[in-house]
């Protein structure tokens, strides 16, 4: 996302400038094909976004919601088809193009320059100037002023805060005003996947905020994949699936069952609920664990069981996953592994004691991207599978082919970059990795997230079967309704403090979220995400 | 499930996939990088050899050889460093320090040849070793950290020489036998570049350490918390480089029959680096081989044998190699897809 916005260089489609009585229909896709080689991602998809309604676009990975969107902002131009704003097909041939033609996408991760402030984030590319071409910190200051009073964020945002110090809720709305301000007036805004980093009252926030630009008469797209929020915030809901349009519909005329099968092509329970299994003996300990992140951890899980953890973002437990797995120092209190106490700072140590992490970030703290998925899912059983130093490479084929063909891993082969696997099947070669090591706790942290619908049960039947083993499981997930039908127990944490742990029997989303807001402190965000 | 991404070309040779494992050994790792090594190495060598008829002889081709041994060892030892996403400059300065060395030990022990090389050595892992714990421990980048070693090696070589060549060892058999000699029709300097070659290839590609440097280069964070102990790797990787530097030394020692503290070992850096980027290692980590890195210094090799040869001034030299790192850098950028800078989407 290149904020550029200088109206000249792109200059106002068809002449009609968007302060003119609004069209109903400022934006909509024609026949809109798109082929990458041979490979079709969107075939003739044609789709109206109505002024001043929300259009939800639903799908699995891979079902063309990005193409789409990149098309509407012109990083992709369409093989067919065109993109109609205002009732006239357009070549959007460049962003800016698409950007002077009023079409707006909040992207995913807020692009923000750490090191100047608000105000110059906002209107990067476009600051105001004086006549010595020097940078008009007045002009600069009455502007940013103008417009957060007329977007009402003035209370949420202070322009002189730097790039760095903004929450993620903060972040994305910068992204907003960036939309908002500028050259041409906004006829279509896109948010992808909004939510994904933002905690439920940020959420809440953000949602006043899209109704708000949808009353002024805005066209909203929504892409996600939380069908609560879909049903809270859409008018309309429009399923793609493998490239085609399956079908729009208002909001109130569907329901969530019905949309997964149009998104899947197939019956699936949404709410997935996990057999029991005899749990055994205690396999992992932690006692009163304090470390620069977490405060008197306690909390013990048996083999066979799979332990919830939940809480709100910020709440320490990725953290508490990271000291878990040795990556962060210990101050004091204990972790034992099956009688084994570890030592801390020493993930080696600890997965040689049988614990390992699929951590939430998996592409930053997991996957090697330009390695192949082989290399990826034998990287922590090198050890078993050497002779002298030497790996025995028929036997590490073997290994890292039945543990993808396990998990249903789809790639071409286990020769594949991982980098090029969709957001589900990468998730997959991060167990496959774990699966390899035979870990006697594993710890997943926030495991389907970015993750199609498909992937998920795919996911949630692999944890079972995990459990079904023997394997002591503790998973990290914001899903509640994910945690609540995978876990025995759920823990909620809270300010890198237990505040709670409720039986299955007891645990309910209301009762979860009780916990997980106990003291409700209202203080700075921490910019680590739980 | 379709991939979102852009289709691109069928699986690229990533390092150490079943792809290479078909292709001939030497061949293994970035293919389409060596392919194109080869194509330039034989336009170098069909230009220069109709240019001049003596080029392509036999005798000239072992000089040749003979001249690329030093940078050839050099640029194998940058390789490894830089697939674990690091970077050596200090290699030359090091060079400098163990020729020195090893010529003044010899020299002091009354003509000990073991002792002199076994000293170079030892100062060369000393060396290199606390390169590592510099970059490591005190948590300075590579390329700043090896930049004073650049300067301070230099100097440590010139105080310890007192700024002009020192000892002579061409009265001995074991010096001699290491510059002048040959086994089995090929130069012993050649032959040792070639069992450090196989031993670094062999290492990288088929043993768990190899794999690990690949790991620590592709993704750090994900390496530490796959279990590898990446400070370790890291001292141990600049303490090799100081080895291979050391060897290098007293084969330069052993070429000019005295240690040199700066002369035949300056910009060796320059020439190491290029070789290992034009070999197709990534200088972001992750990704390169021996085999590419060879046919690189073989190519910078006949290049600069052929340039003095149609008796081109070495300043140019100089610009033709620079304008080479250039190109190698650019051609991997290319490659790896990445967006330009200040480009649109």
């Amino acid at each position: 996302m290149n904020p550029v916005q200088d109206p000249a260089a792109a200059p106002e489609p068809h002449g009609s400038p968007p302060s003119a009585e609004p069209h109903p229909i400022p934006v909509a896709v024609s026949g809109v094909t798109k082929r990458f080689g041979t490979v079709r991602a969107l075939g003739g998809v044609t789709l109206e976004f109505p002024a001043g309604q929300v259009t939800a676009l639903m799908g699995e990975n891979g079902a063309g919601k990005s193409t789409l969107l990149k098309i509407l902002t012109g990083d992709h131009q369409p093989t067919e088809g065109a993109v109609v704003v205002n009732g006239k097909p357009l070549a959007l041939d460049s962003p800016a193009r698409a950007r002077a033609a009023g079409i707006r996408i909040i992207p995913q991760e807020p692009e923000i320059i750490p090191h100047v402030s608000v105000a110059e984030n906002v209107y990067a590319g476009a600051l105001p100037r004086t006549r010595g071409r020097l940078l008009d910190r007045a002009g600069l200051n009455r502007r940013i002023k103008a417009d957060l009073d007329r977007l009402g964020f003035a209370h949420v945002l202070d322009p002189a805060l730097l790039g760095s110090q903004l929450t993620p809720a903060q972040r994305q709305l910068v992204e907003i005003m960036r939309a908002l301000t500028g050259g041409t007036t906004a006829r279509l805004i896109a948010f992808d996947e909004p939510t994904s980093s933002l905690s439920e009252r940020e959420v809440d926030a953000l949602f006043t905020l899209i109704r708000r630009l949808r009353d002024e008469g805005i066209a909203i797209v929504y892409v996600s994949h939380r069908m609560r929020e879909i049903f809270q915030l859409a008018d309309r809901i429009a399923v793609l699936r493998d490239g085609s349009l399956v079908g729009v519909q208002d909001a109130g005329a569907t329901h969530e069952g019905e949309l997964v099968r149009r998104m899947v092509g197939r019956d699936l329970s949404a709410a997935f609920v996990r057999q029991r299994v005899a749990v055994e003996r205690l396999v992992l300990d932690v006692q009163d664990l304090t470390t620069d992140d977490v405060t008197g951890i306690s909390l013990q899980v048996r083999a066979g069981e799979v332990v919830g953890l939940a809480g709100l973002i910020g709440a320490g437990r990725s953290e508490l996953a990271l000291a878990l797995a040795g990556d962060a120092p210990i101050h004091s209190g204990s972790v034992t592994l099956d009688g084994t106490p570890l030592r801390s700072g020493r993930p080696g140590e600890v997965i040689r004691a049988g614990l390992g992490l699929a951590p939430e970030e998996r592409k930053a703290q997991a996957l090697f991207l330009r390695q192949s998925i082989k290399d990826n899912t034998s990287l922590v059983v090198l050890d078993r599978l050497r002779r002298f130093r030497f790996v025995r490479r028929a036997a590490e084929r073997r290994l890292a082919q039945e543990y993808t063909d396990r998990l249903r891993v789809r790639a071409p082969s286990i020769d594949h970059e991982v980098g090029k696997l969709s957001g589900g099947n990468q998730q997959k070669v991060v167990l496959a990795r774990w699966l390899a090591r035979k870990p006697k706790v594993l710890v997943l942290d926030e495991p389907t997230r970015g993750i199609d619908v498909g992937a998920k049960s795919e996911i949630y039947r692999i944890i079972a079967d995990l459990a079904a083993q023997g394997v002591a499981l503790l998973v990290i997930s914001s899903e509640l309704p994910e945690l609540l039908g995978l876990a025995d127990r759920v823990v909620v944490m809270q300010g890198g403090r237990i505040t709670g742990e409720l039986d299955r029997g007891d645990a309910t989303e209301e009762s979860i979220l009780q916990l997980a807001m106990a003291d409700d402190i209202v203080g700075p965000a921490p910019g680590a995400s739980s | 499930m379709t991939l979102t991404r852009t289709p691109s070309p069928a699986v690229k040779g990533s390092p150490g996939d079943g792809t290479a494992a078909r292709r001939p050994k030497f061949l293994a790792g970035p293919g389409g990088q060596n392919i194109s090594l080869i194509g330039a190495l034989a336009v170098v060598l069909v230009l220069f050899g109709v240019l001049n008829e003596n080029y392509l002889s036999l005798s000239n081709m072992q000089v040749i050889a003979e001249a690329a041994t030093i940078t050839g060892l050099l640029a194998i030892v940058q390789t490894v460093v830089i697939i674990c996403g690091g970077l050596d400059i200090s290699v030359g300065s090091q060079v400098g320090v163990a020729s020195v060395v090893s010529a003044m030990t010899f020299t002091a022990t009354g003509s000990g040849a073991f002792l002199g090389m076994a000293a170079a050595v030892g100062v060369g892992m000393l060396i290199g070793a606390l390169n590592g714990i510099v970059i490591v421990y005190g948590r300075v980048n590579p390329t700043i950290a090896t930049l004073a070693g650049l300067a301070a090696y230099k100097g440590l070589a010139q105080l310890l020489s007192d700024g002009r060549a020192q000892g002579y060892v061409l009265n001995n058999d074991v010096f001699i036998f290491l510059g002048r000699g040959k086994m089995a029709g090929l130069p012993v300097m050649v032959w040792i570049l070639i069992v450090v070659a196989v031993t670094v290839h062999l290492l990288l590609k088929y043993t768990d350490i190899g794999r690990n440097l690949y790991a620590i280069g592709g993704n750090d964070t994900a390496a530490r918390l796959a279990g590898i102990s990446i400070n370790k790797y890291l001292i141990c990787v600049y303490a090799l480089i100081g080895v291979v530097a050391a060897i290098a030394g007293v084969l330069l020692t052993a070429r000019t029959g005295s240690g040199q503290p700066v002369s035949g070992s300056e910009g060796l850096e320059l020439k190491a680096i290029t070789a290992a980027a034009l070999g197709g290692a990534a200088l972001k980590g992750g990704k390169g081989g021996i085999g590419g890195t060879l046919l690189a210094v073989a190519l910078l090799g006949c290049l600069e044998n052929g340039l003095t040869v149609q008796g081109i001034n070495t300043f140019w030299q100089n610009v033709a190699q620079g304008a080479l790192l250039v190109i190698a850098v650019v051609i991997q950028q290319r490659r790896s897809g990445e967006r330009a800078v200040g480009l649109p989407h």
